[in-house]
């Protein structure tokens, strides 16, 4: 160990030439994913409807948001939709203040952001969504948040909701 | 059970931000040389090939086919594996199970990257579902900010913790000639590097890097025959979770959890922190080398801030933990597992150099990946 040659500073060939990096230039790739029912109907009630359904599942009784067909824990097909309410608690969150691509668009994400898990009320797991509020000072694990919903027309994403704001 | 296994060998190249030096498939033949050459053995011993990296990372999504020079792989067997962060440690099981299975004797354990040929954050945020939760995503360091505000609010960690573990590796990656990362810095280093996401500093977390990694796995009496001291592997387990990031318990984890308490049954360990002797443990974030103590049972959960005050984790503690610098200081993610495990390999063989622990006779293993998957590896210098 330790006995081969490090290479890592090296900017040429042995006999001199330049060691090359090969741009690629902006490559584009367009994707169309399938959103199924559950993910379908999810997007749509929150487009249409400014609200959040989650499913239950018939033997554990746990309710998922987002919904899924299946439960992983017991791997039996669910049905029973459950309406859930747009206020819950806060569970974690961070402030991200670090540029970086957002694969979807390409350009780069507007900082700082902060990014949350919330549990609503009716719901048995967090959910990923954000908060308006960006200062360490003005946010805390356990409090109580409420979402914003956007104006009509609502795109067919999780933004239909802008984000959650605190409850005070 | 299948049949008992050692590693025979390693190689590693020199990590570093970028190695302009050599083309992918380049890094891969260095850290496949420098394998063979430390088991003392020849190509033509080599029965299979397990190779894995991140696809994303270099846009090149047939490694097997595009790397088969470097690899030595003409006319064998290879098998790619791609898991994310877990990869090199899937390697590790993967070249356990094929070995372990009996029709194969001695099996080369291949990861790399060459994660200075693309953008690294935008690459891992397509691991997060595009239309649910890749926009909150925030990268690899989101999830982990975000359970580690949790668990300070839960159990009164600190970042002054975090820190700690920060210090910990990169000052124990000055021992290690192949580490990326060679930094000397202090709690007060890191407490004031800027903030990247709260609460995750630019010292608290992992770089990213150009490297490759190489491991041997031989059967038993393969094994033997070959090398004076494998390091024979005592457990390997996998563990998955939930698919959505919501889903999962972040106070502690549970894949961990399990993973760690499946492998410590096999290898009949009791008492973690004082039966190994030495960890070398996937931490790509000082946070995760705090909260992730808890789920290793070194601990009750909420314990490992007091572990980490009392210095039990560092090179002159009870367990030294990542004496090569860890994942902190060294991050080619397709190998950072695979290192791991190379690394508690060398621990166990007496080979690990200027960071060598003494009297190595058990050696733990994790790797971690994306939505909390967990892989644990056990080795040992005794048979099982």
């Amino acid at each position: 160990m330790g006995l081969y040659t490090d290479h890592r500073k090296v900017t040429h060939t042995p006999d001199g030439y330049e060691l090359l990096t090969h741009e690629s230039g902006h490559l584009e790739y367009d994707f169309g994913w399938h959103q199924g029912p559950y993910w379908s109907k999810y997007l749509v009630e929150m487009r249409d409807n400014a609200r959040f359904m989650g499913i239950k599942c018939p033997k554990c009784e746990r309710v998922f948001n987002p919904p899924r067909a299946v439960c992983g824990k017991c791997f039996v097909e669910m049905n029973e939709w459950v309406e859930l309410s747009d206020e819950g608690e806060l569970q974690g969150f961070t402030i991200v203040r670090f540029p970086y691509i957002d694969p979807n668009t390409g350009e780069l994400m507007k900082v700082p952001y902060t990014a949350i898990w919330v549990t609503l009320d009716g719901s048995d797991v967090r959910m990923m969504h954000f908060s308006n509020e960006t200062d360490e000072k003005d946010i805390e694990v356990g409090m109580r948040v409420r979402a914003v919903w956007a104006d009509e027309p609502r795109p067919t994403s999780i933004h239909a909701c802008q984000y959650f704001e605190t409850i005070k | 059970m299948g049949n008992r296994v050692g590693i025979i060998g390693v190689g590693q190249t020199h990590h570093a931000a970028k190695r302009l030096d050599a083309s992918g498939t380049e890094l891969i033949s260095e850290a496949v040389s420098r394998a063979l050459d430390d088991a003392e053995i020849t190509l033509d011993q080599i029965d299979a090939i397990v190779v894995g990296n991140m696809d994303h990372f270099e846009n090149v999504n047939y490694v097997d086919m595009w790397a088969t020079d470097g690899l030595g792989a003409c006319m064998k067997p290879v098998f790619k594996v791609t898991t994310g962060g877990t990869t090199g440690t899937t390697l590790g099981a993967c070249g356990y199970y094929h070995t372990g299975s009996g029709i194969f004797d001695t099996v080369l354990a291949v990861g790399w990257e060459k994660n200075s040929e693309s953008d690294t954050q935008a690459a891992i945020a397509t691991c997060a579902n595009p239309v649910l939760e890749r926009d909150p995503f925030a990268g690899a360091i989101g999830p982990l900010a975000t359970e580690y505000s949790m668990y300070m609010s839960v159990y009164g960690a600190t970042q002054e913790d975090a820190a700690i573990v920060a210090v910990r590796d990169r000052n124990n990656a000055l021992n290690n000639p192949y580490a990326h990362n060679q930094m000397k810095v202090t709690v007060e280093d890191v407490m004031n590097s800027p903030m990247l996401s709260f609460p995750i500093k630019l010292l608290d977390i992992c770089p990213r890097s150009d490297g490759a990694c190489a491991v041997i796995f031989a059967a038993e009496e393969k094994a033997k025959a070959l090398c004076p001291r494998p390091a024979w592997v005592h457990a390997s387990v996998v563990r998955h979770d939930y698919t959505h990031f919501g889903d999962l318990e972040w106070q502690w984890m549970p894949t961990l959890e399990r993973a760690s308490e499946a492998a410590y049954k096999l290898a009949g360990i009791t008492d973690p922190l004082n039966e190994f002797d030495v960890a070398e443990l996937y931490i790509p974030a000082s946070t995760c080398g705090v909260k992730w103590m808890d789920s290793l049972w070194f601990c009750e959960r909420g314990g490992a801030p007091e572990l980490i005050r009392k210095g039990t984790l560092e090179m002159d503690g009870q367990l030294p933990v990542n004496p090569s610098g860890g994942v902190i200081a060294t991050n080619p993610i397709g190998a950072t597992g695979l290192i791991r495990v190379g690394e508690a390999a060398w621990q166990v063989m007496g080979k690990a150099g200027d960071h060598q622990v003494l009297d190595v006779n058990k050696a733990l293993v994790t790797g971690f990946g994306g939505c909390s998957w967990s892989d644990v590896m056990i080795l040992g210098a005794d048979l099982p």
